[in-house]
């Protein structure tokens, strides 16, 4: 029998407000341990909470820039659990009155992966072992999360990426997180179930915790799916249970079964008031959000004519599109940026995360300089692009290699005058080019650049060296 | 203002006309608080009382204004935090533990150089009518040691009575600021919720939860009220429109005011109280006001939905003593969870248990509708039921314990005997309304008895009023002085 993948996604993405959800302390990652805590966030009896009104805008953005309504009569709400590194024994959060809801994210097949919520929470401490012992460190206590929440929607651990991706992608380019997997700014928990194909009904379903890499998130998806399509086949029931994954054996391990399953006893957190959403605050909120990755591809290929590939591998940086976008202003056709950036700069950075940070020597005014040198045809491309690289070694601007002489444009006369000196100086290559070796063209036009220091166009002097031997 | 029972007006006055110095003042306090069998204090900070006593002196003599409470010798309930000075909330969970920050309200009169004679014993977390469930023992109650002083504000209650202190800060969640007060024959405040800031005050049921003074008379309860009220950015819950000039509206004029007695209030009550009710009620006809007897059934839903409530925060708020970061922590265990479970076992009384475990369950899922749900629901009802009866009344009149003290160990048989006797505190919480309660008589043992007058939200000046003006038409004939403590 064919099984098919269902699966739903909760993904915890920290904030990036300066301060903590409910105290003054700062959010920064790191720091010695136990260092950005104060009385409130290490819960000492007697404190209160106090709501920061940033993480409500920041997680109203979230939920607008996934297509969801924002609830204007929110609430907190407490978690009850004891745990080590939770030290009031309970994590303000919400319950049935979250922030946002009802949203989604389009993949590229244009499946919608439909958002049932987004809600507000405070994240908890970290425990820390060493030397046999366990150490706790508050430091990221009260850092403020949104977790959101889909729809039993995806069907594959292809789509799961992808939402990922373009979830990530999204709260970047709206600038609320960084969502670094890697140091725990995003987390996703994984529903999975699987059922035979064609039927309606869900199966039972595990949940796997904390995934913190893409790659393990798909490989502990299609471990999970095949494990599950195995007992069934077996004979076997899936039980409803908690998961780990465990990265060095690529397997899952059972955390909790159904019975010791918490019971959270939530309840509205009488510490804190009612949240008030204005609806004007709400259109505030979406007409300065910034322009969504979405919105971006679509303008490189329809307005700027970039392909679509390109179009997305740019946009698949925020700090790579926002680079560009900058590099492209006054240029009339910003493909000329695009390429350079494909091209010479992206030949530069041999990774996925020197994509991410894009810390580079030239700085998109710079770029822009070049490019415009290159429209205005002072130089060409194949200059450009030499130029561009050396600016990417030495960080030194244009100036520093092209001087104000070599800018100045040849006019055609005057190139038309060079190429008959290339084929007065070269009668061989005119020889061999007349007996019909194409490739002898190209000592030619080379001449012609050594000449000119590549500023002229290497059509255009194709063009006049094939008029200037045809007249010969 | 006319009328000079004014304790804290009358020590000001001692004070500033150089009759005693603020540090000999401070002194009495605390020698009669070593020779005191009240049992009222759990910890005493002699060293910092005296050294704010020789500030303010300092101050007097240079020439400079002093206000009111500066120099005023006072004690807080130790649930309220205090940086550096133990704060256990006479629980041995919390055993040592030592504040790194100021409550809103200490943070205030510190700096009004108040001068903190120590913290007052109470209930183990608030939990209890009787102080008796505290790990340093019950207070005794000043007018008759055999009896208790009531809870769970009872050590703050027991010094103020005894004469160890001039007032005092208490918490109540259910009664237990009024209920002390009416037992030992005091002035006790419950404020409006959200009239006080919670800051600092460790929480037992947080929606319940208000600060509020314990003193021998109306004007010292609003002096203090007025210097601890007011909006506080660390409390979310806290208000804007709390009134803080109740000392200026004390002697307004009463005529025509409308006073509502709610007959429920009176099954089941002590003769006594009855009657010392009733003449309480006389008086105020005598002063002018109109009185009207009602009916407010919904008062039979209290008790239930205060339980289920208070319990259910309770079981959450205590949560976070687990022995790890501060406090009681068991001394052999094999792992976290062992850690935790015994820390908690040892730490706790039984009241405290008996709660959590309450609260635990009536939050649990597949009880949560059919408990806290409803009893979420019915507060809503009986807050709508309080509204109405605003509407006709200025303000509602009833007896503040359907009893006097008891004697110690009468009420640890059986814990819910204990509770009803909250019968007539519960409701004010339920509906976060403020109320004072304020002495009416003795009983055939000359046990004090009380009444209390219970407000619309934010009209804490309209029930001081009314109540400093009984004490002056009675001549403050039920504010016994007693003879121990510090007499000036």
């Amino acid at each position: 029998m064919k099984y098919e993948l269902v699966s739903g996604l909760e993904t915890h993405v920290e904030l990036s407000t300066k301060t903590k959800i409910f105290c003054s302390c700062r959010t920064d990652f790191g720091g010695e341990p136990n260092t950005h805590c104060c009385p409130i966030c290490i819960g000492l009896p007697g404190t209160l909470p106090k709501l920061n009104k940033e993480v409500v805008r920041y997680a109203i953005m979230a939920g607008l820039a996934t297509n969801c309504e924002i609830n204007l009569i929110s609430k907190m709400d407490r978690k009850n659990y004891v745990y080590p590194d939770l030290p009031k024994a309970y994590q303000i959060s919400q319950y049935d009155l979250p922030l946002c809801k009802n949203g989604y994210i389009q993949l590229d097949s244009g499946k919608k992966i439909r958002i049932a919520r987004i809600h507000i929470e405070e994240d908890a401490g970290k425990l820390v072992h060493k030397g046999g012992d366990v150490y706790v460190d508050y430091n990221r206590g009260g850092v403020p999360l949104i977790e959101i929440v889909t729809q039993p929607d995806i069907r594959s651990s292809e789509e799961a990426r992808e939402y990922v991706e373009k979830l990530q992608l999204i709260m970047r380019y709206i600038g609320v997180s960084d969502c670094k997997m890697q140091e725990g700014s995003m987390r996703c928990d994984v529903n999975i179930s699987v059922r035979p194909e064609g039927s309606e009904e869900f199966g039972t379903r595990t949940e796997i915790k904390n995934m913190n890499s893409l790659t393990f998130m798909t490989k502990a998806m299609e471990y999970e799916k095949n494990r599950q399509i195995e007992l069934i086949e077996n004979g076997g029931k899936v039980e409803q249970e908690t998961l780990r994954y465990i990265e060095s054996s690529g397997t899952t391990e059972s955390m909790r079964g159904k019975e010791d399953a918490h019971d959270y006893r939530y309840f509205r957190e009488p510490d804190l008031v009612t949240i008030h959403t204005l609806s004007e605050e709400v259109e505030n909120i979406r007409k300065s959000l910034p322009e969504l990755p979405t919105a971006r591809i679509k303008k490189y290929i329809e307005k700027f004519g970039i392909s679509e590939k390109d179009a997305e591998s740019i946009v698949k940086y925020k700090n790579i599109s926002d680079f560009f976008e900058k590099a492209i202003q006054g240029i009339e056709n910003p493909k000329i940026v695009s390429n350079f950036i494909i091209g010479q700069i992206f030949s530069t950075l041999n990774n996925e995360q020197e994509k991410e940070s894009f810390d580079i020597k030239v700085s998109a005014e710079s770029l822009n300089e070049l490019c415009k040198l290159v429209e205005s045809k002072k130089i060409n491309v194949g200059l450009a692009k030499s130029t561009l690289l050396k600016m990417l070694e030495t960080g030194k601007n244009v100036s520093n290699f092209i001087s104000q002489e070599d800018m100045q444009s040849i006019s055609e006369e005057k190139l038309l005058e060079i190429c008959k000196k290339a084929v007065d100086s070269n009668p061989n290559a005119v020889k061999d080019y007349l007996s019909g070796k194409e490739k002898a063209l190209k000592v030619l036009i080379g001449f012609v650049m050594k000449e000119t220091k590549g500023k002229v166009d290497a059509l255009n002097t194709q063009k006049n060296i094939l008029d200037t031997i045809k007249n010969i | 203002m006319s009328g000079t029972n004014g304790k804290i007006r009358h020590i000001h006055d001692l004070l500033v006309n150089k009759k005693i110095t603020c540090k000999e003042l401070t002194e009495k306090y605390i020698d009669k608080i070593k020779e005191s069998k009240l049992n009222a204090y759990v910890h005493t900070c002699e060293d910092l009382a005296i050294k704010t006593a020789e500030k303010v002196d300092e101050k007097i003599s240079s020439g400079k204004e002093i206000s009111m409470l500066e120099g005023i010798p006072m004690n807080l309930k130790d649930n309220i935090s205090t940086d550096g000075i133990e704060t256990t909330c006479c629980s041995k969970m919390l055993q040592g533990y030592k504040p790194i920050y100021d409550a809103t309200v200490w943070k205030k009169l510190k700096g009004d150089n108040a001068v903190l004679l120590g913290k007052a014993n109470m209930d183990e977390f608030a939990m209890g009518s009787s102080c008796e469930n505290s790990c340093f023992g019950g207070a005794c109650n000043p007018h008759n040691l055999k009896h208790v002083a009531g809870g769970s504000s009872g050590g703050v209650a027991s010094a103020v009575g005894g004469n160890i202190a001039v007032y005092g800060l208490g918490s109540d969640t259910g009664g237990s600021i009024r209920q002390p007060a009416s037992f030992c024959g005091l002035v006790g405040l419950k404020p409006t919720y959200g009239s006080v800031s919670r800051y600092g005050l460790i929480a037992f049921g947080s929606s319940l939860d208000q600060i509020g003074p314990i003193a021998s008379n109306v004007e010292d309860v609003a002096i203090v009220y007025d210097s601890i009220s007011g909006y506080d950015t660390k409390d979310s819950t806290s208000s804007k429109v709390a009134p803080n000039d109740t000392f200026n509206h004390l002697n307004d004029d009463i005529k025509g005011m409308k006073i509502g007695i709610p007959k429920e209030y009176f099954d089941g009550i002590n003769e006594d109280v009855k009657n010392a009710i009733d003449e309480a009620i006389d008086a105020y006809k005598s002063m002018g006001a109109e009185i009207e007897y009602f009916d407010l059934p919904e008062l039979k839903y209290t008790l239930p939905v205060y339980y289920i409530i208070a319990c259910a925060e309770a079981s959450s708020n205590l949560g976070r003593y687990d022995g790890i970061r501060y406090g009681y922590k068991t001394k052999q265990y094999k792992d976290i969870e062992e850690m935790i479970c015994k820390t908690r076992s040892e730490g706790f009384g039984e009241e405290v248990k008996r709660r959590i475990l309450l609260g635990t369950y009536v939050l649990s899922s597949g009880y949560y509708d059919a408990y806290y749900k409803k009893a979420q629901n019915l507060r809503g009802t009986i807050i709508k039921a309080f509204k109405r009866a605003y509407e006709k009344f200025d303000v509602i009149l009833a007896p503040t314990v359907p009893t006097t003290a008891f004697e110690f160990n009468f009420t640890s048989m059986d814990p819910v005997q204990t509770y009803l006797t909250d019968i007539c505190t519960v409701p004010v919480n339920i509906a976060g309304l403020p109320a004072v309660s304020l002495p009416c008589g003795f009983d055939s043992k000359d046990l004090p008895i009380g009444m209390q007058l219970i407000g619309n939200s934010f009209s804490e000046d309209k029930i001081l009023n009314l109540a400093y003006k009984y004490e002056q038409y009675t001549e403050a004939k039920y504010l016994k002085e007693l003879d121990m403590g510090v007499r000036l």
